[in-house]
């Protein structure tokens, strides 16, 4: 059976990969309307077709009618359709909600080449989350890492040019080691298919012959992902990257650039090599083990940092050392855990990130975390949604961040020989949590000095002053709730999705 | 018998040998040219990896010439398609980490990337 909304993933690629160059000819204002037109229409042709796969199950769409073993294929199933619906719905929130700073921090002449870089990550990420090729995936990350690096030093400043340098040099690590394991993997299998690559693991691992050139592949592949995605001991760039850009875009980056490569992985994962060869390795060993103590020694960090930005940041490496963690523990339930994860980091991150910059504009522009005492008596819904965000992070009731650790500890469980380590990690880790989010929610609720509130920098916003950075974050706290108050659909969406990919 | 299989493959061992070489530079110089030229190595290593693996001993270039259309008188082309695609996106990385490199060095004078650290640290951006 074929419908028309069987081409709308296609169509969504192209349509934000040609807004790149079309934005290139168009001046800033245009320009951002157009990718915001462009974001908006994506996200209701994702949504129509998240529909369509939710009755008619998954399909594979063939590129220019080219059959199985020598066309390229997007293929779409639940999960997918989902997660192009969120992202485009995340990184819409993103952009409305750092609108003011973009437009002030990057030059009035180049705001076009802002929007170029929005387009194409977003066309990255969409091809990152349907292609069924593993090359095609290859050529999309290093887009995704390109127009990343864009986003990252469109502030110009010392600072955001060597933060951009290192982000470079290490995603560049990592997409070498990834080109390598699907080097690799080519060579065992003769296929870049995903599907195709599947079946012929499957006879590899049912023959017992070439099992250390598999596990290569995969530890390679596997590395390499994770180093782009900031996995604990490779998160050197990811403070200065993360906190001296403009808002918008370390909102981005958090919450929509790292998860297009986990997500990627997790399609490796079941799509590529097969859950069962994956589950059967020790790659998830090392996963585990670099998961858990990226949990606790991001957190480390973030609580030694007085930058409050620098601070969320660091917060990330913690976020990303769960969803590996979940790789690690190596089961179906953990594994929806960790997807869980990515929609729960991803709404609160940028949630976060945002907020800060709201409260930052109360206190002068000062980020330092004294300068923010009182700073959410001045700008009311900024303080509201810092708190949202900084309970979710917790894993208070009621957010998102309170089911992600119930998924993930209900999955521990269920795993007797990593049970007690990951229990003790997600204790460590929600108390260190607790401790730097708690500390900054009491600092922006404790009266400043009546000294400090003379200064001109310290001024009152009003609700009404920033209109769409707050409406942006009370889509976002809404987001928090909705995913931490339904969560029992999303989940099962979740479940169903991931049965889809097997 | 491994180190005879080692030798027999000689020339998939010298592009991991320079896969390791590039990366290590990569990761481990100071100096940002250097780092480029690292990575180039280490690109340069896959593509000679791939080159081999498409390569069949005693076939010619995919390309049809006098007609003759059999399968196995061709080496693989898909590999030869795939260096062609990683030459593309290594040469814009390349460029890319060029550009950012003119603009720091013209910011600080320097191509070391920790004297630019501290260098920003004075600055206290």
């Amino acid at each position: 059976m074929h419908s028309f909304v069987q081409n709308f993933p296609f169509i969504s690629i192209i349509l934000s990969l040609f807004g790149g160059p079309l934005s290139s000819i168009l001046g800033g204002k245009k320009a951002k309307y157009l990718n915001i037109g462009i974001i908006v229409l994506i996200g209701c042709l994702s949504g129509a077709v998240l529909g369509f796969v939710y009755t008619n199950g998954a399909y594979v769409y063939s590129m220019g009618h080219f059959p199985a073993p020598w066309g390229n294929e997007i293929r779409v199933g639940v999960l997918e359709a989902a997660m192009a619906v969120f992202f485009c719905m995340i990184m819409l929130l993103c952009m409305l909600g750092g609108i003011v700073e973009r437009e002030a921090e990057v030059y009035e002449t180049k705001q076009n080449l802002y929007y170029i870089m929005v387009n194409l990550l977003l066309c990255s990420l969409l091809a990152l989350i349907y292609t069924n090729d593993l090359f095609t995936a290859y050529v999309f990350v290093e887009i995704n890492t390109i127009s990343a690096c864009g986003l990252i030093m469109c502030k110009q400043n010392g600072r955001t040019i060597e933060a951009a340098t290192r982000y470079m040099i290490m995603s560049l690590m990592g997409s070498g080691l990834f080109l390598l394991g699907i080097c690799f993997l080519y060579d065992l299998t003769g296929h870049l298919l995903m599907s195709n690559i599947q079946e012929s693991v499957a006879a590899i691992s049912a023959a017992g012959t070439y099992h250390v050139p598999l596990m290569i592949a995969l530890g390679l592949m596997a590395v390499g992902l994770a180093i782009k995605s900031a996995l604990y001991p490779f998160h050197s760039w990811l403070p200065d990257a993360y906190g001296y850009s403009t808002v918008s875009s370390a909102a981005i980056l958090s919450s929509l650039v790292s998860k297009g490569y986990i997500f990627l992985l997790i399609k490796i994962f079941y799509r590529v090599i097969g859950f069962n060869v994956v589950r059967e390795s020790k790659v998830i060993n090392v996963l585990f083990v670099f998961g858990v103590a990226g949990m606790i020694m991001g957190s480390l960090s973030a609580i030694r940092e007085s930058n409050i930005r620098r601070m969320i940041a660091f917060s990330s490496v913690a976020q990303i050392g769960y969803i590996y963690m979940g790789f690690g523990l190596g089961t179906y339930e953990a594994m929806i855990a960790s997807t869980y994860h990515i929609l729960s980091h991803a709404a609160t991150k940028s949630l976060l990130f945002i907020a800060a910059s709201g409260l930052t504009d109360a206190s002068g522009d000062e980020t330092d975390f004294f300068s923010l005492t009182g700073a959410g008596f001045r700008n009311k819904m900024a303080g509201i949604a810092f708190t949202v965000g900084g309970l979710s992070m917790v894993g208070f009731p009621m957010f998102s961040g309170f089911i992600s650790k119930m998924l993930f500890a209900r999955a521990a469980v269920l795993n007797s020989g990593k049970m007690m380590p990951t229990l003790i990690a997600l204790a460590i880790s929600t108390i260190l949590n607790a401790i730097y989010f708690l500390k900054t929610v009491i600092r922006l609720y404790t009266p400043a000095k009546t000294q400090n509130l003379e200064k001109d920098s310290f001024r009152q916003i009003s609700v009404s002053e920033q209109p769409w950075k707050n409406v942006a974050l009370l889509f976002f706290v809404i987001l928090n709730f909705a995913l931490g108050l339904f969560s029992e659909p999303i989940v099962a969406l979740i479940r169903n999705g991931l049965g889809m990919f097997a | 018998m491994s180190f005879v299989n080692l030798l027999g493959n000689y020339e998939e061992a010298i592009a991991m040998i320079l896969f390791g070489i590039g990366f290590s530079n990569l990761l481990l110089q100071k100096n940002l040219i250097r780092k480029i030229i690292g990575f180039n190595i280490m690109d340069t290593s896959m593509y000679l990896f791939l080159a081999l693996k498409g390569y069949v001993a005693g076939r010619k270039a995919p390309i049809v010439v006098n007609g003759v259309q059999s399968v196995t008188a061709y080496v693989n082309p898909i590999p030869s398609g795939l260096v062609l695609t990683g030459i593309v996106v290594s040469v814009s990385v390349t460029a890319l980490m060029l550009s950012l490199t003119v603009r720091l060095y013209y910011r600080y004078h320097t191509l070391d990337l920790d004297e630019i650290s501290a260098k920003l640290k004075k600055e206290g951006l």
